[in-house]
């Protein structure tokens, strides 16, 4: 079948591990405020594309991704889930590494009909990028104009499948680097079994004539960019929320295992 | 076994002259990580410091500090020259003192004579004399052969960078053989060699027989040479030091007698590591001083410089030497040839810091020891300084023993050599095929007066049909011009030093190149698949395009772009075959305009991919500058679909690309993001 795709990009670099081959799916029904790719949130624009071409291309350059694969992100990947299932199951006939870059929006715990999508879905994926914007769902609603509880439900979710995930977490200067809030992150993301990394991003502004092409108001215009040495002290403090849950309830972690993902 | 060879494993190179086979039967491969690495001694410091400051002074006085007028430069032409002998651990200069250029008139005394005069020195009057009246150079003999047709492709440009009043480079002697044979043995070979030519004096036994007397005097120059620094290698080194010198000397040979286009140092750190490993052992040196030699003549490489001109500066982006170090590869055993060595020669990148020579290059190949791969990824981020061929490619034609002249020129060490032929311009010859062989610019018939296309339109085939008879052309003009340079070239200006390092019958390729590759591609994908509608002035002559519609464009791993670059490779390179080539060459063609391709840019017209007139052309095989949209990795991908066999002189891809875009907080090639609990 056929999904709507924004753009694809042959050498990703920064969307999990190894070079990988990156299909930006068109439609988010998110609005963060910092989003850097504002031209992917109209749902049913982007090209059309089957998946089998999709996978034609990766192959045309395999060689360059032998120890990454393939990620969907976007927009909101999960957004087109009949798509995925299909791409991903062509991707796991071929033996390629598999990623979904998502916000978990659109996680519905009572959702059935989704869901055993989902639980399909998910024997054919091999890692979960899943971004959380906010850990307090007052604040996420500001900063993304939807709640986070379907969010932090999909994370949990993700542990009792035991999909391998990363955390990411973008830090915007007085916006989402309040100590108490990383710190609660940390100790909620602690409790994931299946964590396998934590990715925090510094806040970039680089997005900011995209806003201006597309006649979209930027929110964040005053904010400025968070400068990287701050960014690693941010995460430190996301850590040590993360031990703080892992000393109570003993959690093994021994990550040298995890070398894999 | 002789004493200096104690402890190698011994074989036939102990019987012939073959450095391979030693390297092969006593390297030591290193698969462990950079940690063993020391940093610069007090000495390095001083003596890197006294360099820079050299380095500033000579940018102060205008490019140059200081030329030699008088003394036509040799093997032996000057004495020693030191920075400060009691720290300088590895010693020779090209001169009696640092940063002073020598003079070398034989490529052309014009030359010379306008290297000195541009930067306010003038040659002894009668060393002009004597080049104009009474020796005659290169560059005379050049021009004394070339008929008008030759002169108007060069005024032209649409064959430029000829090596015709400058030395051709891109000769590696095999200068580790000084360090493991010394210089006695190998003259006794040259000798042997001598007896064994032909008895029937046809031209070329005459010829091979003047050239070896030419290569064993030069090797008695380089023992001398040494001995003036006190340095004995008339026999075989007895420990790293030595080996390093010897080596050194030998290179330092070449360097004193040409002022090649490229004057590349070949394959030596897996070398020299057989030295280290064996040093190490037995406790002659610690890794202090082993690192402290090799930083000492890294040093020396650095400062290796000759008297140019402008143009010549400006045609290469700069001053280049080209002194290419080719490090690691796979052995045909399958062993990787990465050892400590490895690590120390990248490792001088961060002792003395960052620089352009020499030009370390990494032979990369998939199955390259990962704490190696790691290494160079953590150097090229730091430093920008590391280029990197692919060995997997190369080693199934030239085995294990091969080096890089200049920036991608192959050639197996000792034995096979190259006479460098710079390149065709394609992009003008496609105008040429357009306008009957009239220049763009000049509006001056250069080529052969074929019909022009009529019209306004441009079609695809007809503008093919003619694009290939002026292609043949083209061809016929460079080559039968690089047969005339060369001929002159092994006469008037022959690299003795360099060829008393090979053996006997060396392979000789003959390198020819291409310019204009992606510019002709997105020229020709417009003329298929958009509209070109041409302007002419007033003469008559195509000078612009008018392209309606888009057309795919190279770069972007699309096959009908990407079919015409290919085919266009092909096609060139089979015209070249069809002709004679002197001295029996080997034909080959590169893609690799790394710098010069902004001077043909400047000399070719608008072209009907969008390209204005003057602006330059991408380097080498690069797509257009912003034409590649589709990531780095289909941009690569259209790259590679060159055939390497069509074009075995080389292909380069310049790529840049900031760290940031290469993953997070430049870790994701030195490790991933993993959550570290202990820290």
């Amino acid at each position: 079948m056929k999904g709507r795709i924004h753009s694809l990009q042959s050498f990703g670099t920064v969307d999990g591990p190894g070079v990988r081959y990156v299909v930006f799916l068109q439609g988010c029904p998110m609005r963060c405020a910092y989003c850097h790719n504002p031209d992917t949130w109209v749902i049913g624009a982007g090209e059309e594309m089957e998946a089998s071409y999709i996978i034609e291309q990766y192959h045309r350059n395999e060689g360059f991704y032998t120890d990454g694969g393939i990620t969907v992100t976007g927009g909101e990947p999960l957004l087109q889930i009949d798509f995925l299932l299909e791409l991903f199951e062509l991707a796991k006939k071929d033996n390629i590494h598999t990623c979904i870059d998502t916000s978990g929006i659109t996680y519905k715990p009572g959702n059935k009909a989704y869901n055993d999508k989902l639980d399909r879905l998910m024997t054919m994926t091999d890692l979960v990028m899943l971004d959380i914007k906010h850990i307090d769902p007052i604040k996420h609603k500001e900063l993304t104009d939807q709640p986070n509880d379907g969010i932090l439900a999909f994370a949990e979710y993700l542990d009792e499948k035991n999909v391998p995930v990363w955390i990411r977490h973008v830090v915007v200067p007085g916006i989402t680097d309040d100590d108490y809030y990383l710190d609660k992150l940390g100790y909620f993301i602690g409790g994931l079994k299946n964590l396998k990394a934590l990715d925090v991003l510094p806040y970039h502004d680089l997005a900011k004539p995209k806003y201006e092409n597309l006649g979209i108001d930027y929110k964040l215009k005053d904010v400025p960019p968070m400068d990287k040495q701050t960014a690693i002290e941010k995460k430190k403090v996301i850590l040590a929320g993360i031990k703080r849950r892992r000393a109570e309830e003993n959690i093994e972690t021994d990550y040298k295992e995890h070398h894999t993902c | 076994m002789r004493p200096e060879w104690t402890d190698f494993v011994g074989g036939k190179w102990e019987e012939e002259i073959n450095v391979r086979d030693f390297i092969q039967k006593n390297y030591t491969p290193y698969d462990g990580d950079e940690s063993f690495l020391a940093g610069p001694t007090q000495d390095t410091k001083d003596l890197w410091a006294q360099v820079l400051d050299l380095q500033k002074k000579e940018r102060e006085a205008g490019g140059v500090l200081d030329m030699d007028t008088k003394v036509i430069s040799t093997i032996t032409s000057h004495g020693p020259g030191y920075l400060d002998k009691s720290k300088e651990k590895i010693v020779g200069f090209q001169t009696d003192k640092p940063f002073k250029r020598s003079m070398q008139p034989y490529g052309g005394i014009r030359m010379a004579e306008k290297a000195c005069a541009d930067n306010g020195y003038t040659v002894d009057p009668e060393i002009s004399e004597f080049f104009s009246v009474h020796r005659k150079t290169h560059n005379a003999g050049c021009f004394d052969a070339y008929n008008p047709e030759m002169r108007a492709c060069r005024s032209s440009h649409v064959i430029t960078g000829l090596p015709d009043a400058y030395g051709r480079g891109r000769i590696i002697g095999d200068y580790r053989r000084v360090a493991l044979y010394g210089i006695d043995r190998l003259i006794e070979d040259k000798e042997e060699q001598k007896a064994s030519t032909g008895r029937v004096m046809t031209d070329d036994v005459i010829r091979l027989r003047e050239e070896l007397s030419e290569q064993i005097v030069a090797l008695k120059l380089m023992k001398e040479m040494a001995a003036s620094y006190g340095c004995d290698i008339s026999k075989p080194a007895t420990n790293v030091q030595e080996a390093i010198q010897a080596t050194y000397f030998g290179y330092l040979s070449a360097v004193k007698e040409q002022n090649g286009a490229a004057m590349s140092l070949g394959r030596t750190s897996t070398f020299i590591d057989c030295y280290a490993e064996r040093d190490l052992k037995n406790g002659t040196f610690t890794e202090e001083q082993i690192q402290e030699f090799i930083d000492h003549f890294v040093m020396k490489l650095r400062c290796v410089k000759f008297a140019r001109t402008p143009e010549y500066n400006q045609i290469f982006a700069g001053d280049p030497v080209w002194v290419t170090e080719s490090i690691g590869g796979v052995g045909v055993d399958g062993r990787p040839m990465v050892t400590k060595s490895s690590f120390r020669y990248l490792h001088t990148l961060e002792n003395l810091g960052a620089a352009p020579e020499p030009n370390l290059t990494v032979l990369w190949s998939t199955r390259l020891p990962i704490a190696f791969k790691k290494y160079c990824a953590k150097i090229s981020i730091t430093t920008s300084s590391i280029q990197y061929e692919n060995d997997d490619l190369m080693r199934v034609t030239h085995g294990d023993d091969y080096g890089i002249a200049c920036c991608v020129s192959s050639m197996v060490i000792g034995k096979q050599m190259q006479f460098f032929g710079a390149r065709a311009n394609l992009a003008k010859c496609l105008l040429y095929a357009l306008n009957g062989g009239v220049d763009e610019v000049t509006k001056k018939q250069v080529g052969p007066k074929y019909r022009p296309v009529e019209g306004d339109i441009l079609d695809y085939d007809d503008v093919m049909a003619k694009y290939e008879d002026m292609m043949e052309w083209l061809a016929d003009v460079y080559v039968n011009t690089l047969n005339i340079i060369h001929y002159m070239h092994d006469k008037y200006c022959y690299e003795r030093a360099q060829m008393a390092l090979h053996d006997r019958d060396v392979l000789r390729y003959f390198a020819t190149g291409m310019a204009g590759l992606s510019v002709v591609t997105d020229s020709l994908s417009a003329i298929k698949y958009a509209q070109v509608k041409c302007i002419r002035d007033e003469d008559g002559v195509i000078v612009d395009f008018e392209t309606t519609g888009d057309f795919p464009k190279y770069g972007n791993d699309d096959d009908r772009a990407d079919e015409i670059a290919k085919n266009l490779v092909k096609k060139f390179m089979t015209m070249i075959r069809r002709h004679h080539t002197y001295r029996d060459g080997f034909p080959t063609m590169s893609v690799l305009t790394i710098t010069s391709n902004v001077t043909y840019g400047k000399a070719t017209g608008n072209t009907p991919d969008g390209r204005k007139k003057g602006q330059p052309f991408a380097p080498g095989a690069n797509p257009m500058h912003g034409r590649d949209t589709h990531g780095a990795v289909a941009s690569l991908s259209s790259v590679s679909k060159l055939p390497f066999n069509h074009s075995q002189d080389g292909i380069s891809n310049t790529f840049t690309i900031i760290p940031g875009a290469l993953g997070k907080e430049d870790q994701v090639f030195a490790g991933d993001i993993e959550i570290d609990l202990n820290k």
